[in-house]
């Protein structure tokens, strides 16, 4: 179906009943009781799931499929957003001019490097890409400051003139991003028993927009061009040998790229209308590296995977502090609740960053393939049990030795 | 004029900080081919070496000082290190005045073995895994060094003089005929200079004149046919691998009294010392010391007031544009090898 | 689909629903019933402390958090009431805000103004936060303060010191006790020139981004105004650390005042490289070099060491002031902790409690009545003297204290003595002042 073999459109299938019952699945505990603090089904929590998702299958379609490690794609979600923003402050809120735009100036942004990036390869050319973002981003900081807002980010203001929409709310304020009409903060929300569900307007066109992409993605990793893709990886040298040019493949599959994380910025702006500097930082591109290699390089869902763990830290991890610690181990005798809180202490809240490297080295050596490796380790495991139960008679007919 | 030879000055104070991280990066990116994110942390590790023996040479005990009061009013408690009462006043101040000097002597096994248990313990099991993997458990465990160093130090940069005998500057240009306070230049970082210079110049004698630099070269070239010969390369490789992080550390040590060490120090030169080994040449120790000095000296003309004027945020950009200019107009950087980190 | 903002959380979390089960679903509330963002129906209320606790700047963070901590146990009515029971407002009895017991969450401001933003979003859609606080830079203070008044939620700026936190980026929605740089200079320039004479000519250095910008425009234009002469003003990136290409040039230049516009980590590299380069110690057209900072944090001048002995700079606040505020703050904070509280964690303190206190006035938590209650509002024994909340930008406007690094400091937090404690009315300015120049306040928003 929609072109996909069988395999393939499964995974879409998953993707999408996992993405369009995220609500449900992030929120799997009741509102109020201690683990409510895991609980990561908040719109702004899951745009962001997906956002960074996007970028991430962006990036893999680079990366994965050529090989070529570009250390500066930060630099185009970050002129993604720039552009996103400009379009809310000149011509409307509604974000499809905004992504449009977004996405373009970035695929423009991306051809100029690549064009120029490209006539390097391995270390070298991740050096150039990092050279590129490092300088985009210290411009955009300092001296750029009245086209990007500098520090404090371009933001919106009352007196932007939005010619084709309105400047000021009739309650005096600025609009928020919408499409046509439809708010992206805008929510609903279900209560079932003690748990609440909510389900997000911005949350939903990113998922969609997500989806649309990760097939884009799906079909590009089975198409010749993908294959060509993967023959620059495993040998460049012996594809130039047979006469073929392999970088306007190359510089197709980096402005590609770019354009993805063009659309994540230009999402991100539309979700939350302010575009700052750090997007363009180089840890900025090293966390969406990150995030590939974490989730899995090479494979369709694992960015995606990676992306949701890092940004499950960020925002989870990161809000845990010592009052709720004890309430957590309220229960236990005293000196031990003071014990446990001071073991778990150092790896929550302000501490989220060890158990973010720690969890980085843990993968890497022990799941050398990435997240999406534990996943088909577990599912390896659950199969062969099921079939060694289901063969017990087998066993014993070896004869005791 | 002056102003040019203070920015050459300058430059060659600030390349050596480069140069000498980038000759350890080197080390291990350029010839182990292992793309060390960790390199950074090592720096970081080597002056929090300072910080700690300081903090060793100060440990102190509580003495009530009734005429004064703290800020809640209660009497003041005065901390007297134990120094002072193990060789009294006079030779422990100068003990830890000189507590920057002296930390070489303490960094110095400390970074070997953490550099070696580094190897052994982690890395050796990296060398034959993609540069991805190398890259995210490099920098996990970056990660991981530095929270360690920000729960016991804290997040403020800790202050950590040098010895009294290095503050304030001489007057350079008196010496080359100019008008007194032309060219100033800071003891301290006279004394940084030097030291860079000596540490190169013992690695490269290290590595150019014994027979265990010799065969390390050789290994670095092609480690399977030293391997054949019935060499044990791997251990050579982890003894440089401690040396490279003896180096950084050391580097970091005597960086503490130009600024004040924190605990994100390493990653704010780890992007810098990348740039410089491959601007350097990837696989050229002489070539990742030369690129160290170049791009340091180029970023303090770029500081100069009348240049920024020419041309706004020039400052900002400098490192990177050269970088780029660099990398495209000479394939292999400024002395890389052919073969090198190219597959 | 319905059109709300608003997370039925404080409802669910006092159990008043939460006995509904699962035989009969609320299918899609809609929940227009609560007049504005995250309206408190339950026995508590909670508030969002959006602390830096990663990054350079995690120290300042921590402080803020033990103020806020501070704060909510006062609120509450435990520990010894700190500035409540000196504060002019008696509003506040100690039961919690409106008879609510206050809550809190904490979060990683990262101190960058995307991290912020999302960390301050997961407190106001996941845990149903009615006011957001806390932050140590302006990029942050001014990100945040948008966020909120899309939001529907008051935000009660923690340190930012730009003018354009209350200049042009105002919002009506956030306040700013902090001081600002307009203040700075104002405060500054009369000093200096007492101290170092009318007739020198300065040389900034200037972090390259908007904090700095504003900054750097203050003290020129307050010095210049006293017969100062700006030599020149140098841009230096944000992420240097080795000021020394910037600090080399200043003695050519012919000046004898360099002024370090600098903030935390940079502030201490630059002043502790300008100290190596001996430039204190230095005699320029017949008198003595100095080096001014015109914002002093003491937590980060702790990290430049002996650097700061004799440097001139602002504060907002320090803990060896002797008014009864000050001193029942720093009694409580130190008793609580082992050691004085910071800059910043007093304006934290002082913000949860104002916050507190106008809710407690207007009679309710709607963001629109805690704005009217606190605009205009004048108050005392928070230790800046007389206070007033500027209703034409949400500024407060106090007493600036100048301050220079202490010769002989008595321990590791006495490192600042006040030189004089500035007038207000002396660093007042007009809401239209040049250097607050464009934006607009806007209406308060109550969301929902």
């Amino acid at each position: 179906m929609f072109g996909l073999t069988k395999t393939d459109f499964n995974l879409l299938l998953i993707i999408a009943i996992l993405v369009l019952l995220a609500p449900f699945l992030l929120n799997p505990f009741p509102e109020g009781s201690k683990l409510a603090q895991f609980n990561g089904g908040y719109p702004d929590l899951m745009q962001r799931f997906v956002i960074f998702g996007i970028f991430a299958i962006g990036f893999n379609i680079l990366f994965g499929l050529t090989g070529y490690l570009s250390f500066g794609h930060a630099a185009f979600l970050g002129v993604g957003s720039y552009s996103a923003v400009w379009m809310f402050k000149l011509l409307s809120m509604n974000i499809i001019p905004a992504i449009l735009l977004a996405v373009i100036v970035a695929g423009i942004f991306a051809l100029v490097i690549g064009y120029v990036s490209l006539r390097r390869s391995g270390i070298y050319f991740s050096i150039l890409t990092l050279a590129f973002a490092q300088m985009s981003f210290a411009l955009a900081y300092s001296v750029l400051t009245p086209i990007t807002g500098g520090e404090t980010g371009l933001q919106l203001a009352l007196d932007d003139p939005r010619v084709l929409g309105i400047q000021v709310t009739e309650q005096g304020n600025i609009p928020v991003p919408s499409l046509f009409g439809l708010e992206m903060r805008s929510s609903a929300e279900l209560a079932l028993g003690p748990w609440l569900f909510t389900f997000n307007v911005g949350y939903y066109v990113c998922a969609l927009i997500m989806m649309a992409s990760f097939y884009l993605a799906i079909r590009i990793f089975r198409s010749p061009f993908g294959m060509m893709l993967r023959a620059i990886k495993s040998n460049q040298q012996r594809l130039n040998y047979t006469g073929l040019n392999s970088r306007p493949y190359t510089l197709a599959a980096f402005v590609i790229s770019g354009m993805y994380a063009g659309l994540a910025g230009g999402l991100m702006a539309s979700m939350d209308p302010l575009a700052g500097a750090e997007r363009m930082f180089w840890t900025a591109s090293g966390e969406v590296v990150l995030m590939t290699i974490l989730g899995g390089a090479g494979t369709l869902i694992g960015p995606v995977l990676g992306a949701g763990m890092i940004k499950y830290m960020e925002n989870i991890i990161s809000k845990i502090n010592s009052a709720i610690l004890h309430e957590w181990f309220y229960w236990l005798p005293a000196g031990l609740e003071d014990f446990m809180v001071a073991v778990v202490y150092p790896f929550i809240g302000k501490g989220w960053h060890l158990t973010l490297g720690i969890i980085f080295m843990a993968v890497v050596i022990f799941l050398p393939g990435g997240l999406v490796e534990g996943g088909q380790r577990l599912l390896n495991l659950i199969r062969r049990r099921k079939s060694s139960s289901a063969e017990p008679a087998k066993d014993n007919l070896t004869p005791p030795a | 004029m002056d102003a040019i030879i203070l920015q050459i000055m300058n430059g060659l104070d600030k390349g050596s900080a480069y140069a000498l991280i980038a000759l350890g990066l080197t080390l291990i990116f350029g010839t182990l081919g292992v793309v060390n994110f960790a390199h950074g942390a090592l720096f970081m590790i080597g002056a929090f070496c300072a910080v700690t023996l300081s903090r060793l040479l100060t440990l102190s005990h509580e003495v009530i000082d009734e005429t004064r009061t703290d800020f809640l009013g209660n009497p003041l408690k005065v901390d007297v290190p134990y120094l002072y009462d193990f060789f009294g006043t006079d030779v422990g101040n100068v003990l830890i005045d000189w507590s920057v000097p002296l930390s070489i002597i303490f960094a110095f096994p400390i970074m070997i073995a953490f550099g070696v248990i580094m190897e052994r313990g982690l890395i050796k099991h990296f060398y034959k895994r993609p540069h991805a993997d190398q890259i995210l458990v490099t920098f996990g465990l970056a990660i991981v060094l530095q929270e360690v160093i920000k729960y016991f130090f804290g997040a403020n940069p800790i202050p950590t003089p040098a010895p009294a005998a290095f503050v304030g500057s001489f007057d350079f240009g008196a010496l080359l005929g100019f008008n007194a306070n032309q060219i100033i230049y800071p003891y301290w970082r006279l004394v940084y200079f030097l030291f860079a210079i000596i540490v190169i110049g013992v690695v490269f004698a290290f590595l150019h004149l014994t027979t265990f630099g010799m065969v390390v070269r050789a290994g670095m070239a092609d480690r399977e046919t030293v391997g054949l010969l019935g060499i044990n390369i791997d251990r050579r490789f982890t003894i440089m691998f401690g040396l490279a992080a003896a180096v950084a550390g050391l580097a970091g040590v005597m960086y503490t009294p130009i600024n004040s060490p924190n605990y994100h120090m390493g990653m704010d030169f780890l992007v810098l010392s990348f740039v410089v080994v491959v601007v350097g040449g990837m696989g050229s120790l002489s070539g990742a010391v030369l690129a160290g000095f170049l791009l340091g000296i180029l970023q303090s003309f770029a500081s100069m007031a009348i240049v920024i004027e020419m041309i706004p945020g020039i400052n900002q950009v400098i490192i990177y544009l050269v970088a780029i200019i660099i990398l495209l107009t000479r394939p292999r950087g400024l002395m890389g090898k052919k073969g090198v980190m190219e597959e | 689909m319905t059109k709300s903002h608003v997370t039925r959380r404080g409802i669910l979390k006092s159990g008043t629903v939460a006995g509904a089960g699962l035989a009969v679903p609320t299918i899609f509330s809609a929940t227009d019933a609560s007049a504005f963002t995250n309206e408190p129906t339950g026995d508590s209320v909670v508030l969002g402390f959006n602390v830096p606790q990663t990054g350079p700047y995690a120290d300042e963070g921590a402080d803020e958090l033990r103020a806020y901590e501070l704060a909510v146990e006062h609120l509450n009515g435990e520990g010894d009431g700190g500035m409540m029971s000196t504060f002019s407002s008696k509003a506040l009895s100690g039961n919690g805000i409106l008879g609510k017991k206050v809550t809190y969450v904490t979060g990683d401001t990262q101190t960058k103004s995307d991290a912020a933003r999302a960390s301050a979003k997961s407190m106001i859609e996941k845990d149903g936060a009615i006011m957001i606080t806390g932050g140590s830079s302006s990029g942050v203070a001014v990100a945040v303060q948008a966020l909120c008044q899309e939001a529907g939620i008051i935000f009660m700026a923690g340190l930012t010191h730009s003018n354009d936190t209350t200049g042009k980026d105002k919002r009506a929605n956030g306040f700013r006790h902090f001081f600002n740089s307009y203040m700075s200079g104002a405060a500054l320039a009369p000093v200096l020139s007492a101290a170092y004479g009318n007739d020198r000519k300065a040389y900034h250095l200037t972090a390259d981004y908007n904090w700095g910008y504003t900054t750097e425009e203050a003290i020129t234009s307050s010095t210049e105004a006293l017969g100062w002469e700006t030599v020149n003003a140098v841009k230096t990136p944000l992420t240097e650390t080795d000021f020394s290409a910037y600090i080399a040039p200043v003695l050519q230049s012919g000046a004898d005042v360099l002024v370090l516009n600098h903030y935390g980590g940079n502030m201490v590299n630059s002043l502790t490289n300008a100290v190596q380069f001996g430039l204190r110690d230095k005699q320029v057209n017949g008198k003595n070099f100095e080096v001014v900072v015109p914002l002093y944090s003491r937590l980060m001048a702790k990290g430049a060491g002996a650097n700061v002995k004799g440097i001139f700079g602002s504060t907002n606040w320090h803990w060896s002031l002797s008014d009864a505020g000050s001193q029942a703050f720093v009694k409580s904070f130190g008793t609580k902790y082992g050691f004085p509280p910071s800059q910043a964690a007093h304006t934290c303190y002082v913000q949860a409690i104002l916050y507190a206190d106008a809710v407690q006035r207007a009679g309710s938590f709607n963001p629109c009545a805690v704005v009217e209650a606190l605009e205009g509002f004048e108050f005392d024994g928070m230790g800046n003297g007389p206070t007033l909340y500027r209703a034409d930008d949400h500024q407060c406007f106090k007493d600036v204290l100048v301050v220079k690094g202490k010769e002989n400091p008595s321990s590791e937090f006495d490192l600042l003595e006040i030189v004089e404690v500035t007038p207000v009315d002396q660093v007042i300015y007009p809401p239209d002042h040049p250097q607050f120049a464009g934006g607009a306040l806007g209406t308060c928003n109550p969301g929902a």
